[in-house]
């Protein structure tokens, strides 16, 4: 997101949040389906800046035909509330007819007659799957289906592939592709928030959110581009309640966006320059510089992504939503566990109630009795591996997963062994300082050497990074 | 709230205004981190691609100056200091800092008689224009110099060639001083100097050269890591060797005159150093033997303008009584690199070993 593309959505945030809310909700809606066309940066296959966002609407469509708890999908009721959805896809579409080049999407649109008929086939196979299937079934394929393209999007390989397919379908140059050609904004945070509500629904919590409030939670244009990942129930109420702008909003938010700005646009874009990155990590020589460069990097993509969400969470502010804190001074905690309570911390909480409790649960409650750290240790690699590989499907970030898996594992382990014999100890207050900065001197340091593997695109460039922080 | 609103919108006015009254540019300009958290450059800032190069090109000469090696601090006793001025040449287009003229004279170590270590500062300039050169040249005589070598080619004399760089047109005040000072065959009005309007000299007005300051020291922090302060194509082209039947030099007529070339700018360098010795050196330039070589030296020089031009030269200097020099010739063919003055690093080998032995000559002599 740019400076402009912020102050709109601030102007956007501030004429919906002082409306009454029986129009606030449709503002919100119309607001968050037309931002995803806006904000969707352009892509080198032909049309794809406009079929993505257009997928994203179907795939929120299709989540919330099937975890809704009112099962009357063919009713009139249904219908009225696709209208808009439709109709905003119509309506971008049409945008091909404007001359000069509409703001809505960064290329023209293709033909409004491919839009009808894609949509048109995707509505009709989705009804006929709704129909076919049973829900327990549907929502089997769903998550299969939000997974794969999510493995696609974040496998350099797979990702080449499909974008060779789609530019021969095209009638594109097949030599050029690439996956970056696949960039499909705020997918990583969209599946995850589908993700969750199908998980949710399969262990029997359907939701009554109307597909408006349904897509305004998973296309919520605050949270689009950097999250949070908020938890549907919660953002649908805060959704009904429609409390009014107060001043005391307006002054909280205001602060946040521009503390946002400031983080973002300031700090983390001016660290950027001599943060640690594949280029000059070749080029610096080893030493004391290449610490300067490791901790710069660390702070800026704290700044930058601190940044986007304290932006989210002021524009969420302004328009009665509270969303969920991500960051809460991570880089001060003592230990890598409280690190990571307070670092990404919806993304943490997300796999933590998805994958790591239902995983060492399945572990406690195996026929074969395993040992207790053997379950830590499996459901922290797991965890912290799959958390890696949210950002991307490499060995790089693989290594930064069982990195922080390692340490995670290791605190836990020194911290059983250690309480008891710390409760039977007095430590004078000024020790326990020193306890305490070593601690943290350890943790952020620990943090600060695993943003090596982040950092890189390859493990050889890590570890060469390694050497000339190190000198050996 | 609204005195909130009301605190903040004044606090804004007078911040955006007060620029235009104060122009903190020159000030703000010589407060820099270089030299005090991580070395000076070795030459001056220049760069069209920052992101690779970790060096930019503004038009702040104060900052460009205290973001060089010359200004750490005092000059240590025992140093004898000589700066180069010159073109892209000299700063060292295509060369890695330690390939530079400078950086190779310094390397071999020079002493003098009286024992005083030679210690040569790169303040080449890439643009080729004598006007820019005594530009720099004004800012350069604060650091004590005891010698200035001045290396200049044809390319850099025409009066055409002297307000076009970027650099002297977004300084109109200095030069156009040392148009009227020195009563230089330049127009002081000359439409392209950049004259700021109010809306220029208000915070948001200067807000590019206020990043561009900032971006400066935040690069340098990857010069101390890297050493690196250009980026130098792996294919960097190669000079020409055939050439176009063409006869044409800047719009001048055969023979060449006096009046012609800027001679008048070198007569102000000269004095603008105030009784510092100076040399002047005639740059080598690349010798063709391609097709048209019969009527041209290279892409920049037909022979009739260059021959006429090194004749006025050495007769200028005997007149004036200058220390001149003229290497035209003293660097074989295959050592030029993209452009017909552009040297490899060996090139820049033989020509420092000429440079440091006039300086050691004439310093002795003096």
């Amino acid at each position: 997101m740019t400076l402009l593309h912020i102050l709109l959505l601030a102007a956007l945030s501030l004429l919906a949040g002082s409306m009454k809310p029986r129009w606030r909700g449709p503002v919100l809606l119309g607001g968050s389906l037309l931002a995803i066309y806006w904000l969707q940066p352009a892509t080198p296959i032909r049309n794809l800046d406009f079929w993505f966002p257009t997928a994203s609407i179907l795939l929120v469509a299709l989540v919330w035909a099937i975890t809704y708890e009112k099962r009357e999908l063919l009713s009139r009721q249904t219908f009225i509330q696709v209208i808009p959805l439709a109709g905003v896809i119509l309506v971008v579409g049409l945008t091909r007819y404007l001359e000069p080049l509409c703001c809505l999407t960064p290329t023209r649109p293709p033909a409004i007659t491919q839009v009808i008929v894609a949509v048109l086939i995707v509505a009709g196979m989705v009804t006929l799957v709704l129909i076919r299937f049973n829900q327990r079934n549907l929502t089997i394929l769903a998550l299969l289906l939000l997974l794969v393209t999510f493995i696609f999007l974040k496998t350099d390989s797979l990702g080449q592939a499909l974008s060779a397919g789609l530019r021969r379908i095209q009638g594109q140059d097949v030599t050029l592709a690439s996956a970056l050609d696949l960039r499909w904004l705020g997918f990583s945070y969209l599946a995850f928030r589908l993700l969750h509500v199908l998980r949710d629904f399969q262990l029997g919590k359907a939701h009554n959110a109307s597909l408006g409030e349904f897509t305004t939670y998973a296309l919520f244009f605050p949270a689009l581009t950097a999250g949070p990942i908020d938890r549907s129930q919660r953002f649908v109420g805060d959704l009904r309640e429609g409390s009014r702008l107060s001043p005391d909003s307006l002054l909280e938010g205001g602060r946040r966006i521009l503390l946002g700005v400031f983080k973002k646009f300031v700090l983390a874009d001016s660290l950027a320059i001599f943060a640690l990155n594949p280029q000059n990590a070749v080029q610096m020589r080893a030493g004391f510089w290449t610490w300067v460069l490791l901790y710069t990097y660390t702070l800026c993509i704290y700044f930058d992504f601190a940044g986007y969400t304290d932006i989210a969470l002021g524009l969420g502010r302004w328009l009665g939503i509270k969303l969920p804190e991500n960051f809460a001074s991570p880089y001060f905690k003592t230990n890598l566990t409280a690190f990571w309570n307070s670092w990404h911390i919806t993304l943490a909480q997300w796999f933590r109630a998805y994958f790591f409790n239902p995983v060492t649960r399945f572990l406690r409650s195996s026929s074969k009795q395993l040992p207790v750290w053997l379950i830590i240790l499996a459901g922290q690699a797991g965890t912290m591996l799959l958390i890696g590989l949210w950002h991307g499907v490499t060995w790089n970030f693989a290594a930064w997963g069982l990195w922080h898996a390692a340490g995670l594992f290791a605190h836990n382990r020194w911290s059983e062994w250690v309480r008891p014999r710390l409760a039977i100890l007095e430590m004078p207050s000024r020790l326990q300082r020193v306890v305490s900065l070593t601690s943290w001197l350890l943790t952020f340091h620990y943090v600060v050497l695993g943003w090596v593997w982040f950092a890189m695109p390859d493990l050889d460039l890590s570890i060469s990074v390694f050497h000339k922080l190190f000198r050996f | 709230m609204s005195r909130v609103i009301l605190k903040g919108l004044i606090l804004f006015v007078v911040l955006t205004l007060l620029p235009t009254f104060t122009n903190p540019l020159p000030m703000l300009g010589r407060v820099s981190a270089y030299n005090v958290l991580f070395p000076g450059r070795l030459r001056l800032p220049y760069g069209d691609n920052p992101q690779r190069a970790y060096n930019l090109s503004l038009f702040n000469l104060e900052a460009m100056f205290a973001s060089h090696e010359l200004s750490a601090g005092q000059k240590p006793p025992g140093e004898y200091r000589v700066l180069l001025i010159g073109d892209s040449a000299t700063w060292g287009f295509l060369l890695k800092p330690e390939e530079t003229l400078s950086a190779q004279i310094n390397a071999a170590g020079y002493n003098l008689p009286d024992n005083r270590r030679l210690r040569v500062y790169n303040l080449g300039y890439p643009v080729m224009s004598l006007a820019k050169d005594l530009l720099i040249l004004s800012y350069a005589v604060r650091y004590q110099p005891d010698m200035i070598v001045w290396l200049v080619t044809l390319e850099s004399f025409p009066y055409d060639k002297q307000l076009f760089p970027p650099l002297v047109q977004h300084n109109p005040e200095p030069m156009q001083r040392l148009i009227l000072g020195y009563k230089l065959n330049l127009n002081p009005s000359d439409p392209g100097f950049i004259q700021a309007t109010f809306f220029d000299r208000t915070l948001i007005g200067q807000r590019r050269a206020l990043a561009d300051l900032v971006r400066l020291q935040l690069y340098g922090v990857l010069w101390a890591a890297t050493g690196i302060d250009q980026d130098i194509p792996e294919n960097q082209g190669q000079h020409m060797e055939d050439l176009p039947d063409d006869l044409s030099f800047h719009n001048l007529k055969a023979p060449l005159k006096r009046e012609d070339l800027a001679f008048d700018i070198l007569r102000a360098g000269i004095s603008e150093t105030g009784g510092t010795p100076v040399i002047i050196i005639n740059e080598p330039t690349f010798i063709s033997h391609g097709t048209h070589s019969d009527v041209r030296y290279n892409y920049y020089y037909p022979r009739w303008a260059y021959d006429a031009y090194r004749r006025l030269m050495a007769e200028e200097s005997k007149r004036m009584g200058w220390n001149y020099d003229d290497f035209w010739d003293a660097i074989p063919a295959e050592e030029f690199t993209n452009t017909a003055i552009h040297m490899t690093p060996k090139g820049t080998a033989i020509f420092a070993n000429l440079i440091a032995k006039e300086i050691i000559h004439l310093s002795n002599a003096r």
